[in-house]
């Protein structure tokens, strides 16, 4: 395959399958202050599509208390965004698993903006998410900032999220969009309502040029293959978090075979 | 000089609504109807009688005689502390209660630190017969008794806080990620933060207390304005209510007064303007605590109403364009000078409002300058506090 250079790296894992995508987030610094490269090294040998690295902040306002909690511990061992780019640095060249970082805007303000932009550039990763930036300061002010990096800028939608909107996000996006599956923060529920899936199959009919990925709540196999019927692919962040915490890292390929089995 | 912010909520470059896409539409329906309804005549019916005969508005303005004596100056004091509930967050609530009952909401959420917001709301919640949920930082409801109680008297809710510091900052992190799994509930926020529109509305509904200030000093004195007017700043909406109408006015010296703890380089401390930088919180771009990765500081202060690591987007305008001059008082200072009010005019301020009274000593202050205080509230909910430094 020719490797298209417009195309960002998750671009280019869709293009080689658009399918039953499995997404794993964890928060950098959790459960071990240097347990990054092992978790990123673990998920991609157990064939994980792409891995979302969350950066740890104190006050996660769309996260619940499993990923809040990972945070703190993360916070506490002494995590910052410089450590936690030197370690994305270094495994740069050996991994091959596509990254996303996932933080909050204010992190971004205080670090400096073109001074982050750099960094997550450094650390070969073109896609980000920001949950707490809107699209009104993203067009006003991000957009141009991250056009001049080359990195991408993930939106989420949710079941409130009206067609026009959802339109406009659809336009501005390269790449997916991330469906957040019902009114939650993360981690919240076991199961996919009959009310969610009204909602995914409105959104798949409105065939979308960017693909979709659902999160919040996906936890297991169950949520994982009914999330990919009407999803491209399914993020998974507080059952993994959950497992890290109970299992440690041995525990990450049993914790990836009962999610995709 | 222009202090409404724009169409995006930005007062300069403070302000704007850095909100989780599932926050959007309901912060987007506010946005679309605040200025239509608090503009409607209906509501400005409701609400101007409900502040006169259920709050007692107007609230006096007090020419007090021993203090303006003792620091040789005329010093008024605005007696918010006089309202229902005991401080100015109820002319607050009044207005967004109406606002929420114009929406067809039902269920009200809300932040407290001291209590005082909690307790108005609570209150307005009793009066339209609403469903109530106040969350407080689990360390506050051990310092706020007596308000836990009223508001549980009240028919409301408490949800402890127990994530982070256990106070306002965390209680109204806990109270945004209820509304996102709750959208259908209106969310009453208690002051001049948060997402636009509420730094705007919430001005509007505080800003009787300026609109007031004006005709009582001009009966008191025969002039609108005073020389200087003092208001204790956390969230900064007590100041924002007594700043608003004399904001264009630059002849008017504005003094916001934070609460400096232990001493604003003790690293105990809630002085945002002079230890913060700028950033966002609870959806605001505005000043704020914080260390080098942006992790937000946990600040402190023995007023539980000032403990807060942000200020108001209006407040860090005013501070960035330098027309509010910024003071701090710790928690030494507050106490004396709470016990000074008390000694010298018989009115206990709460913990609050004596940060405000406690930079007169630090003023050079003329004999024929008038002062306005905002007594933004009373003492009873800190009297455990007062007493155990009474015997000490």
């Amino acid at each position: 395959m020719i490797k298209n250079k417009t195309m960002n790296s998750i671009q280019q894992i869709f293009q080689k399958n658009d399918k039953n995508l499995l997404s794993i987030f964890f928060t950098a610094g959790f459960p071990k202050l240097d347990a990054t490269k092992a978790i990123i090294e673990g998920l991609g040998e157990n064939g994980v599509d792409f891995i979302e690295v969350g950066l740890p902040y104190s006050d996660p306002l769309a996260d619940g208390p499993t990923i809040q909690h990972s945070s703190s511990v993360a916070l506490r061992n002494g995590m910052n965004l410089d450590v936690v780019f030197n370690q994305l640095q270094e495994i740069k060249d050996t991994n091959t698993t596509p990254l996303v970082l996932m933080g909050y805007v204010n992190q971004i303000i205080k670090y400096g903006e073109d001074a982050f932009c750099e960094k997550v550039v450094a650390c070969g990763i073109d896609t980000i998410i920001i949950p707490d930036l809107p699209m009104v300061e993203y067009e006003n002010h991000y957009q141009t900032l991250f056009k001049k990096y080359g990195i991408t800028n993930v939106f989420l939608i949710t079941p409130q999220t009206s067609e026009d909107r959802i339109r406009k996000i659809d336009s501005l996006t390269e790449g997916f969009i991330y469906m957040v599956a019902s009114s939650s923060i993360t981690g919240a529920k076991g199961e996919i309502s009959t009310q969610q899936i009204d909602y995914f199959e409105r959104i798949k009919a409105m065939n979308l040029q960017s693909k979709l990925i659902i999160g919040f709540g996906i936890s297991d196999n169950e949520t994982f293959t009914k999330a990919c019927e009407y999803g491209n692919g399914a993020i998974i962040g507080s059952a993994f978090i959950k497992s890290l915490d109970k299992n440690g890292i041995e525990g990450i390929g049993d914790f990836v075979k009962s999610i995709v089995s | 000089m222009k202090f409404n912010p724009d169409k995006n909520g930005y007062y300069g470059q403070f302000g704007g609504s850095f909100i989780p896409e599932l926050l959007y539409p309901n912060a987007k329906e506010l946005e679309d109807n605040y200025i239509r309804i608090i503009e409607s005549e209906a509501f400005q019916k409701e609400y101007k009688a409900l502040l006169k005969d259920y709050v007692g508005r107007p609230s006096p303005l007090y020419l007090a005689k021993r203090l303006s004596e003792k620091y040789g100056a005329n010093i008024y004091l605005k007696r918010e502390d006089l309202n229902h509930t005991g401080a100015h967050k109820v002319n607050n609530t009044i207005g967004q209660i109406l606002i929420a009952r114009e929406l067809g909401k039902t269920q009200i959420i809300a932040e407290t630190g001291a209590g005082q917001h909690g307790v108005a709301t609570a209150t307005v919640c009793a009066l339209m017969g609403l469903e109530c949920t106040v969350f407080m930082g689990e360390k506050d409801i051990e310092r706020q008794a007596p308000n836990v109680a009223r508001m549980k008297m009240l028919g409301a809710k408490v949800v402890p806080a127990t994530s982070g510091s256990k106070t306002l900052k965390d209680a109204t992190n806990e109270a945004i990620r209820y509304w996102i799994q709750n959208p259908e509930a209106y969310y009453l926020i208690g002051s001049v933060v948060g997402m636009h529109p509420y730094p705007d509305m919430v001005t509007r509904l505080q800003a009787i207390i300026s609109e007031e200030m004006k005709w009582q000093l001009k009966e008191h004195t025969g002039k609108e304005n005073p020389d200087t007017i003092i208001a204790c700043v956390g969230g900064g909406s007590n100041a924002a209510g007594a700043f608003y109408h004399y904001l264009e006015d630059s002849a008017v010296e504005l003094i916001a007064v934070e609460a400096a703890g232990l001493g604003v380089d003790s690293g105990e401390s809630a002085a945002t303007s002079q230890l913060g930088e700028v950033g966002v919180i609870h959806g605001s771009k505005t000043i704020l605590m914080q260390d080098e990765y942006g992790q937000i500081v946990e600040p402190y202060s023995i007023s539980a109403g000032l403990d807060y690591p942000g200020v108001g987007p209006l407040h860090a305008h005013l501070f960035e364009t330098k027309r509010a001059r910024f003071m701090n008082a710790t928690d030494k200072e507050a106490l004396t000078a709470a016990y000074e009010l008390t000694r010298l005019e018989g009115i206990i301020p709460a913990l609050e409002t004596a940060h405000a009274l406690a930079v007169l000593p630090k003023m050079e202050l003329k004999s024929n300058q008038t002062i306005i205080i905002n007594l933004s509230g009373r003492g009873d909910k800190d009297l455990a506090t007062f007493i155990k430094h009474l015997e000490e």
